[in-house]
C-alpha cells in the first residue's frame, strides 16, 4: 500500500495510464495493464485485490459497451498478450486456448485440421475470452448449442489472484463443479478468465443455405416449424424481420448428401437454394437498442407480431432455439421490452448513454446470484455494476 | 453435535406432519432398502426416509432440517454407481420416487416438464408417439430418475454426439438450501443451471425439470466389427474420427468382457475377437449411408463385421455391450467398475498400461470402454474369498484412475464423483481449485447440509478465508460446527 498503482503495476507486467479510448461506457480508466502470461495475471490481480482496484477485463473490447458502465474502473486487464494457442490435440478433437486469442485465429489454425470450434461469433475480432465472458453464440447454436456446451475446462483468476481450473482437456468429465458454466456469460464480475478449453468438431465437407420469404409473422413460425420437425437435422434456422420477413436454414454435412437435404428442405419451404448465407445472416441487427430475448421458440409469432408496432423494430435470431437478438428506437424501448417480457425474458445488451432502462427485467435466482457474486468477489471489485441486479 | 438422535425425533413428527406419517419411515427393516445406490460398497442406514409428494413439501422438509441442523439427502432411484445418493444415519434421506408425473409433453416447443422422480425411458415413451425422444441414455435408463440424472449430469453411450444431461436441461425448479423454491435457467444473469446440473445433489434438490427433446433420426445404422487386436480396434476409431464422422456411439470391448458377456447373455459376438467394436451412426438418411460406407472401409481390419438389418439385430448387437457390468459376475465373483477418462488417443499406451498393472498384480482387468471419447470402464475382477484380492483390486483400480489423470484426462467421465472419489479429487485439482469450487456451495449451501462429505474430501467450512489450513477450525473444536 502507500505506492501509486501504476508504479507497483508496472513490476508485475506492461502497464499505461489509460487513455480516452479505454473508457468503459464514459467510466475513465485509470490504467490498463496486459499480462503476458497466466503467472503474470495472477499477480496483477494479486496487487489489484492489495490496492482495492476496480477491475474490468478487456479481450478484444468489442463487446466492452454492453451491459451497464462500471461504477468504477481502476484498472482494464487487456488479454491481449495471453494470445497464445496452448494445445490442439487434433486426434482427440479438443483446443486449449489463453483468453486473449481471438476466434478468428483460432478457427484458421484449426482449419488446418479440418477441424472447427463449433461457434459463431456475431461481432467481428472477438477473442475467445470475450465470446465466453459474454456468452455469445450465432445461428449455429441450434445444432452445437452455445459456449457453454462447448466449453470443456476453464482456468480463471480470481479476484484474489489466485489462479483456479475446472473441468479439464477431455470432453466426457464430470469430476466437480463445472465453473466453467459459471463464468459463461458473466462479463467479468466473477474472475478473469485466463484459458478456456472446447470440444471441437471436424469441418463439413459442404454446406447449403435455404431462404424463404415469409407473407407474415405465422407464416414464418410455420416454415421454421417445419424445417424443426423434419428429419433434416439443419445446422441452423434463423428468422429475420419483419420487412422483408426471412427464413433461412443451413445444413452441414458430406459433400455426398448435403445438396439432397438442402433439396428436401426447399420442398418443405420453398424459396431457393445456395452457397451463400443471406447477408443478415449471423450479425446482430441494429438498433438504438439491442436486446436478447429468449423464449420458446412457438412464441416467435407473438414476438414478430408485438414489434409490427414498433416503428423500426427488428429481430433476429435462432427460430429454433428461441433466442433472438432484437433491434428497438430508443423511444418507448422499455415499454416493447416489458411487453417482451410476457413472453419470456429480454436483456439489453446495448442502449444510448443515459437511456433510462431497465436493462434485465425480472431474475427470480437473483438472491442467489449475488451470493455467487459475493463469495467469488467478496469487496465487489470485478466489473462493478455491470451486471444483473447491479452485481 | 451430541443429541443427534433426539433431533431427528423431533424432526421425524415435523416430516409426518409435512408429508403424511404413511410417506415417513423408520422402521429399521424398511429403513435398510435405502442404505446404499448401486455402488452397495458404501452402506450406511439413513435415520428417516420421508417420500414427498410436491416441491412445497421438499422445501417444508429441507427448512425443517435446516432449523434442526440435520443434513439431508435427496434420493432418485438409487442406481448412481459413486454412492452420490448415499445417506447418512444422522441425517434425512429424501426419496423422490412418488414425484413421478411427466407433467407435460410439448411438441410445439420440443420439451417435456417432468417430475425429478419420473424414469429417464418415461420421457422417451411418451415423446416418441410424436416423433421425438430425450437424447441422454444412462445405461440404467429403464429405472433411473431424471432428478438423478441431473445430479449426475448423466451420459450414456450417444452422448459422443449428443452430449450429456446438462446439454439438454432447459430450466428447473430447485428447493435451494434456504427450502425456497426457484427456477433457475441458463440465462439471464449467472449459469446457476449449468453450475446446478452435475453438483451431485449438493446444491440443492430438483423438483421440476423442463428438457429438450430431440426429433427422432430418420436413419439409424448399427455395425459390429471383430478385430484380432484392440490396436487395430482403436486404429479403427482413430481413422473413424479423422475422417470427419461423428458417430452417435463408438463402444469398444476387449477379449476378456466379449468372454464375459458370451457367458451372461450368449451374445455370440465373432469367435476369437481380441476387440469388438460397435458403431452406430443416425441422423438423415443421406449423410448416413454415405457415412456408414465409409465407416465400413475404415473397419476393414475388422476380420468380421456384421450390420444391423433391422431393430431386432440392432438390440442383439447391443445386448452383449449393454450387459457387459453385470456379466462380469459370470467370470468373477467380484468386481469394481471403474470410471475414468483419457484423451481418446492416448488409448493404446493407457491399455497397455493396464495390461503390465494386471500382469505385475495378478488381478484381471476387462475393458469396456466409450472409445470416440475416452471414457473407459475398466471392470477389475477379483474374489473376496481369497485373502487379500479385494485390496489389491482396490489398489489396481486406484492405479488405473492414476493412469488417468497422468494423461491428461479425468477420474470420473460420468458415474461421478460421490462418496466413492472424493479422496481422489486432489489428484486430480489442486487446493486452490477444490476452494474455488467450494465457493459456489458456500453460496447455495453455507450451513454444509445438502447432502454433505460428497465430491470434495475436506471442504472448508463457509466464511472461512480461503486458503491452507492447519488444525482442527476453531468452530468445529468449540462443537459449534462440524465439518461435514
Amino acid at each position: 500500500m502507500g505506492a501509486p498503482p501504476i508504479d507497483v503495476l508496472a513490476k508485475v507486467c506492461e502497464v499505461r495510464p489509460g487513455g480516452p479510448a479505454d473508457a468503459v461506457q464514459g467510466v475513465e480508466a485509470g490504467c490498463v495493464a496486459a499480462p503476458a502470461t497466466v503467472a503474470e495475471a495472477s499477480e496483477l490481480m494479486r496487487v489489484a485485490a492489495e490496492h482495492d482496484l476496480a477491475v474490468v477485463p478487456r479481450g478484444a473490447g468489442t463487446k466492452l459497451h454492453w451491459g451497464d458502465p462500471p461504477e468504477r474502473c481502476d484498472l482494464v486487464v487487456e488479454t491481449r498478450r495471453l494470445g497464445r494457442l496452448v494445445e490442439h490435440a487434433a486426434g482427440d478433437l479438443v483446443v486449449k486456448a489463453e483468453a486473449g486469442l481471438p476466434l478468428a485465429d483460432l478457427q484458421e489454425a484449426l482449419a488446418g485440421a479440418r477441424q472447427q470450434l463449433a461457434l459463431d461469433s456475431p461481432v467481428p475480432g472477438a477473442t475467445v475470452g470475450g465470446a465466453v465472458a459474454a456468452a455469445t453464440a450465432g445461428p449455429r447454436r441450434l445444432l452445437y448449442g452455445s459456449a457453454r456446451d462447448l466449453l470443456i475446462g476453464i482456468t480463471v483468476i480470481r479476484a484474489d489472484g489466485v489462479v483456479a481450473h475446472a473441468g479439464g482437456k477431455v470432453v466426457k468429465n464430470v469430476a466437480g463443479y463445472d465453473l466453467g458454466k459459471l463464468f459463461t456469460g458473466s462479463r467479468g464480475t466473477l474472475g478473469l478468465i485466463a484459458e478456456a478449453a472446447f470440444r471441437l468438431h471436424p469441418l463439413p465437407q459442404a454446406s447449403a443455405f435455404v431462404t424463404a420469404t415469409a407473407a407474415d409473422a405465422a407464416e414464418a413460425r410455420a416454415l421454421a416449424r417445419a424445417l424443426l420437425r423434419s428429419p433434416l437435422v439443419p445446422s441452423a434456422v434463423e428468422v429475420d424481420g419483419p420487412e422483408p420477413l426471412t427464413v433461412a436454414a443451413l445444413f452441414e454435412g458430406f459433400t455426398e448428401a448435403v445438396p439432397a437435404r438442402a433439396e428436401a428442405a426447399r420442398a418443405l419451404l420453398g424459396g431457393d437454394t445456395g452457397a451463400e448465407p443471406p447477408p443478415w445472416w449471423g450479425r446482430l441487427p441494429e438498433g438504438e437498442v439491442l436486446a436478447e430475448v429468449r423464449a420458446a421458440p412457438s412464441k416467435l409469432t407473438a414476438i414478430l407480431t408485438l414489434l409490427a408496432d414498433v416503428g423500426t423494430a427488428r429481430v433476429r435470431g435462432s427460430a429454433g432455439r428461441g433466442v433472438w437478438h432484437v433491434g428497438l428506437p430508443a423511444g418507448g424501448a422499455d415499454e416493447t421490452l416489458s411487453r417482451l417480457r410476457r413472453h419470456g425474458t429480454a436483456v439489453v445488451l446495448t442502449a444510448p448513454e443515459g437511456a433510462r432502462l431497465d436493462r434485465w427485467g425480472p431474475l427470480p435466482a437473483l438472491p442467489l446470484m449475488r451470493r455467487v457474486k459475493d463469495q467469488f468477489d467478496p469487496g465487489h471489485r470485478l466489473s462493478p455494476g455491470r451486471f444483473a441486479g447491479g452485481i | 453435535m451430541g443429541d443427534v438422535t433426539a433431533g431427528l425425533d423431533g424432526l421425524t413428527e415435523r416430516l409426518k406432519g409435512i408429508a403424511g406419517a404413511e410417506n415417513v419411515i423408520t422402521d429399521p427393516a424398511e429403513l435398510r432398502t435405502y442404505e446404499c445406490d448401486g455402488l452397495t460398497y458404501h452402506r450406511a442406514t439413513p435415520g428417516v426416509v420421508v417420500l414427498p409428494g410436491d416441491a412445497e413439501q421438499i422445501a417444508e422438509i429441507v427448512r425443517a432440517c435446516a432449523a434442526a441442523e440435520v443434513p439431508y439427502i435427496a434420493r432418485g432411484s438409487g442406481t448412481g454407481l459413486s454412492g452420490g445418493a448415499l445417506p447418512r444415519t444422522d441425517g434425512v434421506l429424501i426419496v423422490t420416487s412418488r414425484m413421478r408425473r411427466v407433467l407435460e409433453i410439448d411438441v410445439e416447443d420440443e420439451r417435456a416438464v417432468v417430475e425429478p422422480g419420473v424414469i429417464n425411458l418415461d420421457v422417451s415413451k411418451a415423446a416418441r408417439p410424436y416423433g421425438y425422444y430425450y437424447a441422454p441414455d444412462p445405461s440404467s435408463q429403464q429405472i433411473c430418475s431424471i432428478g438423478g440424472n441431473v445430479a449426475e449430469n448423466s451420459g450414456g453411450a450417444h452422448c459422443l454426439k449428443y452430449g450429456f444431461t446438462v446439454n439438454h436441461v432447459l430450466a428447473c425448479e430447485v428447493v435451494t438450501p434456504d427450502g425456497e423454491i426457484v427456477e433457475i435457467s441458463e440465462a439471464p444473469g449467472y449459469d446457476l443451471l449449468g453450475a446446478f446440473v452435475g453438483s451431485e445433489g449438493t446444491l440443492g434438490i430438483a423438483t421440476k425439470v423442463t428438457v429438450r427433446l430431440t426429433r427422432l433420426p430418420e436413419s439409424v445404422e448399427t455395425l459390429l466389427a471383430a478385430f484380432d487386436s484392440i490396436e487395430s480396434a482403436g486404429e479403427a476409431v482413430s481413422g473413424i474420427i479423422a475422417a470427419g464422422v461423428v458417430p452417435a456411439a463408438i463402444e469398444m470391448m476387449d477379449a476378456l468382457s466379449i468372454e464375459a458377456a458370451e457367458a451372461a447373455v450368449r451374445c455370440e459376438y465373432p469367435e476369437g475377437a481380441g476387440a469388438v467394436l460397435i458403431v452406430e451412426l443416425d441422423g438423415p438418411a443421406h449423410e448416413v449411408r454415405h457415412q456408414f460406407a465409409q465407416v465400413k472401409e475404415l473397419c476393414r481390419e475388422a476380420f468380421e463385421i456384421r450390420v444391423a438389418a433391422d431393430d431386432a439385430e440392432r438390440a442383439l448387437i447391443w445386448r452383449g455391450r449393454k450387459s457387459a457390468f453385470a456379466a462380469v459376475g459370470r467370470i468373477s465373483p467380484n468386481y469394481i467398475v471403474q470410471d475414468g477418462v483419457i484423451p481418446r488417443t492416448a488409448l493404446p499406451e493407457v491399455l497397455a498400461r493396464i495390461d503390465e498393472l494386471s500382469a505385475e498384480t495378478g488381478v484381471r482387468v476387462a475393458n469396456v470402454f466409450h472409445a470416440g471419447d475416452g471414457n473407459l470402464h475398466p471392470l477389475v475382477l477379483y474374489d473376496e474369498s481369497v485373502e487379500g484380492e479385494g485390496e489389491r483390486a482396490e489398489i489396481v483400480s486406484a492405479r488405473i484412475l492414476d493412469l488417468c489423470i497422468e494423461h491428461g484426462g479425468s477420474i470420473t467421465g460420468e458415474h461421478g464423483v460421490g462418496v466413492d472419489k472424493a479422496r481422489y479429487m486432489p489428484r486430480m485439482f489442486t487446493e486452490e481449485d477444490l476452494d474455488t469450487m467450494q465457493m459456489v456451495r458456500c453460496a447455495f449451501d453455507p450451513a454444509g447440509l445438502c447432502n454433505p462429505g460428497k465430491v470434495y474430501p475436506t471442504p472448508r467450512l463457509c466464511g472461512e478465508t480461503p486458503g491452507r489450513r492447519t488444525g482442527v477450525h476453531p468452530l468445529v473444536e468449540s462443537g459449534k460446527a462440524d465439518l461435514f
